[in-house]
Formats: C-alpha cells, structure tokens, sequence
C-alpha cells in the first residue's frame, strides 16, 4: 500500500538537547497510527516535526509524495488537533471552523457547504453562533476537531486531544474519533500517553521512548509479544509482572529463587542459552488459579475488586505478583491459592539488553 | 426526629467589629488627606486676588468670582503671547494622539515578536528591553537632540513624536510580551496551520484578543505623554509647545502678580485629561496589569 506520510531519518534537538534522533517512520494511506510513551519521550515533538511547526536539524518529511521539510505548516495539507483546544477566543464557532478557508480565500458558499458538513458530523450545529468561553470541554474539542475537518486535510494530527477531558467524556469521544476515522478514513497520526486511547484506536502503534521507536505494530502485537522490558511494563494496566530468573537448559525451566518452573512449551526456547540470565514476564491474566502438578502454593495478600474484574496480589520470592480474576471471584486474605503461568503468552527477556527473546 | 436541631455555638460574629470601624476611620482620614490639595485648588481657583491675600487658604471662598477660568483658558499670558492654555490644548492633543497610537501599535508588534517568533538572541533582546525600561531618560535627552537635528526634525511635531515613541517601547514591548507570552502557544500553532503567517495572524488573531493590555498600553501612554514637561520642552519647538510646559509659563511670572487663581485654574484644566482618563478606566487598569504586566 502507499505511504502517506514517510518521516526519513529525521533528527531534531534543542539547542544542545537532543529530542530525537535518526528517527524514521512510515505511515500506510489511511491509516491510524498512534504515537505512545511516557512524557519527554519526543512524541509531540515528532507530531510537531510532521506539521512543520518545528525546523528539523536533519531528514525529511514527506506527505503523499511530496517532499514538505522545508514547507510552511499551511501548504501540508494537514488538519491538527490541540490538548488544550487552541479555539481562537474572540471568534463565534463559526468563524473558527472557517478561518483557515477564509485564510486561503475560499468562497463564502463553499466554506458553508463545508462547515455544515462538519458541523452535522460532530453534531456542533447548535452551537454554531457561540463563542468558546461558552462551550464545555467536549464541545470546545468537537470544535477543534470540526476544524480539522473543514480544510480537507490528507493527514489529521492529533496532540493529546482527550487529556484535558473527564474520564467519561474521555471514552466518548475516542469513540468518535474511532468512528470518524471508519468514515473518513483519512491518515490520522494520534500522539496520546494514555495506553487504552492507543490499544483502542491504533492500526498500529509506535511505541516510544527517549526519541527512539522502540516497537512499531498492530496493538495486539505490542501487547502480546512486547518487543522489550520498556513495552511490556509500559503496556497493560495492571502491568505485567517481572521476575528476575535464569534458565537452565538441561530441565528446560527457569530458576527463579527455589522454585523451579518449566518453560519448555515457550516459542522461541531454542533461543535461550544455558545458565542465561533473563527476566520473566507474565501478564495478570495469564497466571492461573489452578491445582495441578506445576503449581505453586501461595498465600493471597491483598484483594483489589474492580468491578468486572477483581485483582489478587500474592508474592513469588518477594516479588509481588497480580493476577487477574472475573469480577464474581471470592477470595479472601491469606486464603493459599495454587498458581501456574500460561507459558505460551509470557514473554521472556534478556537481563543485560532487556530484548525479548 | 427533628431535622433543625443543630445549632452553631454562640452568637453569629459580627460585621462591624471595633477593628473594623477603627479601620474605616484610618481610610476616611487618608482619603481627606490626599483629597486636600484638590479642595485647595478649587476654592483657590474660585477665590477673587483680595480673598487670596487675606491668607485663609482653606476657607470657602466668601464670594464666588469665576474670572480666573476664562482668563487661564484664553487670555493668561505665557511668556510673549496672552492666548492663555487654549494653543496648548490644541499641541497636546497633537503631540499625544499620534504618539500613543505608534508607540502603542510598535509596543504590540514587538512583545508579539518576542512572545512568539523566537529568533536567535530573543531572550538578550528582551532583557535589553528590561533594561531600557529603567534608564532615566534624562541620560539621553542631549544625544537624542543631535541625532534629531542631524535628520532635520529637531524643534518639530514629528520630532516631539518620534522621542516619545522611543522612550515608550521598552515599557510596552515589555507589557505586551508578558501578556502574550501567558496565551496558550497551541493557539498560534493553529493558526500557522491554518494558514496565517505573522502579520495575518497577528491581525485577526492576536489582534482581538488584546484589548485589556491595549488598554492598559493606552493610559500609561496618554498619561505619561500627557503629563510629560521636559520632552515637550526640549523637542517639540516653539510652535508645539504642550499644555504643561505653558502651564509653567503661567506659573512662572517674572514680573507683575502672580495670580494664584489663575494658576489653579490652569493647573486643574491641564490636568483634566489624565484624571477623565483614570476615572473611567480604573477598573481595566488595575485588570489588565493583573493579567499581563506583573505576572509573567
């Protein structure tokens, strides 16, 4: 498929701070990638990089073919969205939605063909004749999504749109934009901190860390085979439990402290070698209250019941291990559970250069 | 059960406390104190020279005489002329209309620069501006005056203007930088992408949204210019002269009698203008260095 938008070993730095560097990615026509990290990671600044709103040091940028590294912001053909909206207060709704037309000297008919259309999409019509200061949260980001939409943009950015909203207008709106998108179906580049909005929404996701990429893939991907120790602890709430152990070959299980678990039903065990140090990863879900002959004998230490789940936490050789339970199980403290790992959905590290293996 | 049954301990406090009027007093007293040059500049003005010379400075006049207003409006004589402050009025207005509008308009252009397009050497640029801010301006009256007679304006309006433009842009570039530095940078990057470029943008977007600092901008600038005395003197010409500088003319007779209602009356008319502008623009006064020029 075609690449909307190629981002070619793009470096950029503040003064002597360097945010990113030799960073390269491509983004397939229509597609709904999203960039994920923890703050400080260089995601905006890469959004802000494709926009134009910041000079590279060094690389390109290409939108559809078209080489825009040296391109005002205006002539990319991108429509982008605000964390903090970036209404332009003294203007009705109206005239926000059309002050990028009016900007390039569209006719009056056209812009209010298109701000209906818009307006109608987002269901914004009634407000229309307001000013910002009038709107709430919700309405002020239709707003700035509305306009978006009205320039024709072939990419949409979106910088964190749904982090200054309330959790429930939060699940509301991500839901629009998933179904915008299914309609539209335009390019959307989406840079959140917020690993549901990214599982939920994402074709594919980059996770990033430091200005690097550190997994490039469908969310499925990153949450069952995450590339490194940096994804697997960064995806996933609860998040995967680590324990540190290494392999002997000979039994094909891991040691971890006295207790002795057998692995050899892992994917990629060949790749292990003997006496290998590596850190065990297993998701909350995957680790199984069950007696049989593998298990292991533990006591509950605390319970977290969260309504369509419930989360008991008990201790491996002092590291403290989660597992996740349907909402209806009962379990109290100090209860002795028998527990056991789905091997075929861990994931297993190396120590020394946290790579999964 | 009956709901009404919780009742706070001991008496509701009150509003007037002994502080409290103690206070209210303290206040009455300084407002009278400050109020009292202003009631001796009436009465004075009010008075006829024989009431003056009798020493009761603070009496109400005995009889009422209004000739000392007319004569400072438009017959006193400063220096040569006996025009009074009328030609004055006139000059001021023209030395401060124009003077507020260009320092002003470059203050606004020049803290949106510094705000928002920010070129390399922006941030020594602002603390020269800072800088600026605080050099008594009699430290450069002598070099601006042969800078100005070199390029032939000395002694003329756009002379008198040019100065006080000058000597208005640290103060506002610095005002207008800290008020649109604290507007959310996200709504200019819209704006680029929306296809403004720095002076579009700065029209239809930064432009709307100024108007508590634009005020703010104004009536340091028409008072500042208006009360000023030494720039008007030095640079706007025999011809030009504003209203303060022949004020002091009136005021300051060689000969003949000084005719303290006359000066009153001159003193209270060339200070109109400031006074009108504070008393109806307090409130956004006091608002807009609020928003933008202290904080930031």
């Amino acid at each position: 498929m075609k690449n909307s938008v190629e981002v070619k070993n793009i470096s950029f730095s503040y003064g002597k701070t360097e945010i990113l560097n030799d960073l390269s990615l491509d983004i397939k026509q229509g597609e709904f990638m999203v960039l994920l990290g923890p703050s400080g990671c260089g995601k905006t600044t890469l959004l802000n990089c494709i926009a134009g709103l910041l000079d590279l040091t060094e690389g390109q940028i290409w939108i559809e073919d078209d080489n825009v590294t040296w391109k005002e912001p205006k002539d990319r053909h991108i429509g982008m969205v605000f964390q903090s909206y970036a209404l332009y207060p003294s203007m009705t709704v109206e005239k926000n939605l059309s002050f990028g037309l009016r900007m390039m000297g569209t006719a009056k008919k056209i812009i209010d063909d298109k701000i209906e259309k818009a307006a109608n999409l987002l269901q914004i019509n009634e407000l229309l004749k307001r000013k910002p200061s009038q709107l709430s949260g919700g309405q002020r980001q239709r707003v700035a999504i509305g306009r978006a939409l009205v320039r024709d943009a072939k990419v949409f950015l979106f910088d964190e749109p749904l982090s200054n909203l309330d959790a429930k207008l939060r699940a509301e709106l991500r839901y629009e934009i998933k179904k915008l998108h299914r309609d539209l179906s335009n390019t959307m580049i989406y840079v959140t901190h917020d690993q549901i909005e990214a599982m939920t929404l994402a074709d594919r996701i980059s996770v990033m860390k430091d200005g690097l990429i550190q997994q490039l893939d469908t969310p499925k991907q990153i949450y069952n085979k995450p590339a490194n120790l940096f994804v697997a602890g960064f995806i996933g709430s609860p998040s995967m439990n680590f324990l540190n152990a290494i392999f002997e070959k000979s039994n094909q299980s891991l040691i971890i402290g006295k207790l002795n678990i057998n692995i050899s039903k892992y994917e990629n065990i060949n790749h292990l070698t003997d006496n290998q140090q590596v850190v065990f990863g297993i998701r909350p879900e995957n680790t199984i209250i069950d007696k049989n002959e593998n298990s292991i004998l533990c006591k509950v230490e605390l319970v977290e019941p969260m309504g369509a789940d419930t989360l008991v936490w008990t201790s491996l050789e002092g590291t403290p291990i989660s597992i996740r339970l349907e909402g209806s199980s009962n379990y109290n403290l100090n209860d002795e559970i028998n527990i056991s790992f789905d091997i075929n959905k861990s994931s297993i590290f190396d120590s020394k250069s946290e790579e999964r293996i | 059960m009956n709901t009404n049954n919780f009742q706070p301990n001991g008496p509701r406090p009150k509003h007037l406390t002994i502080g409290r009027i103690g206070m209210y007093c303290f206040i009455f007293m300084c407002a009278l104190f400050f109020l009292m040059p202003l009631y001796v500049m009436i009465v004075t003005s009010l008075k006829d020279m024989d009431e003056i010379r009798s020493g009761n400075l603070l009496y109400i006049p005995k009889v009422l005489s209004f000739y000392a207003w007319p004569k400072a409006w438009s017959e006193a004589c400063t220096g040569f002329v006996c025009e009074g402050l009328k030609p004055g009025l006139i000059n001021s207005i023209k030395i401060t209309v124009p003077s507020v509008i260009v320092s002003v308009s470059l203050g606004a252009i020049n803290g949106y620069a510094l705000a928002f397009w920010r070129f390399k050497g922006a941030y020594f640029f602002f603390g020269l501006c800072l800088f600026g801010a605080f050099i008594p301006y009699q430290v450069m009256v002598y070099p601006l005056l042969k800078i100005e007679s070199a390029i032939g304006i000395y002694s003329s309006l756009p002379g008198i203007i040019l100065v006080h433009t000058i000597f208005g842009m640290p103060i506002l570039t610095l005002i207008f930088r800290n008020f649109y530095a604290s507007l959310p940078i996200d709504l200019f990057k819209a704006a680029r992408i929306d296809g403004g470029n720095f002076i579009k943008i700065f029209f239809y977007v930064i432009i709307p949204m100024s108007t508590p600092i634009t005020i703010v901008a104004v009536i340091l600038q028409v008072t500042g210019i208006w009360n000023d005395f030494l720039l008007g003197l030095v640079f706007a010409g025999r011809d030009n002269q504003p209203m303060t500088v022949q004020l002091n003319n009136i005021v300051q007779v060689d000969y003949g009698v000084a005719e303290y209602n006359v000066d009153m009356a001159a003193t209270i008319l060339t200070s109109l203008v400031p006074l009108f502008v504070y008393f109806i623009s307090g409130r956004w006064f006091v608002r807009g260095i609020a928003a933008g020029a202290i904080k930031g």
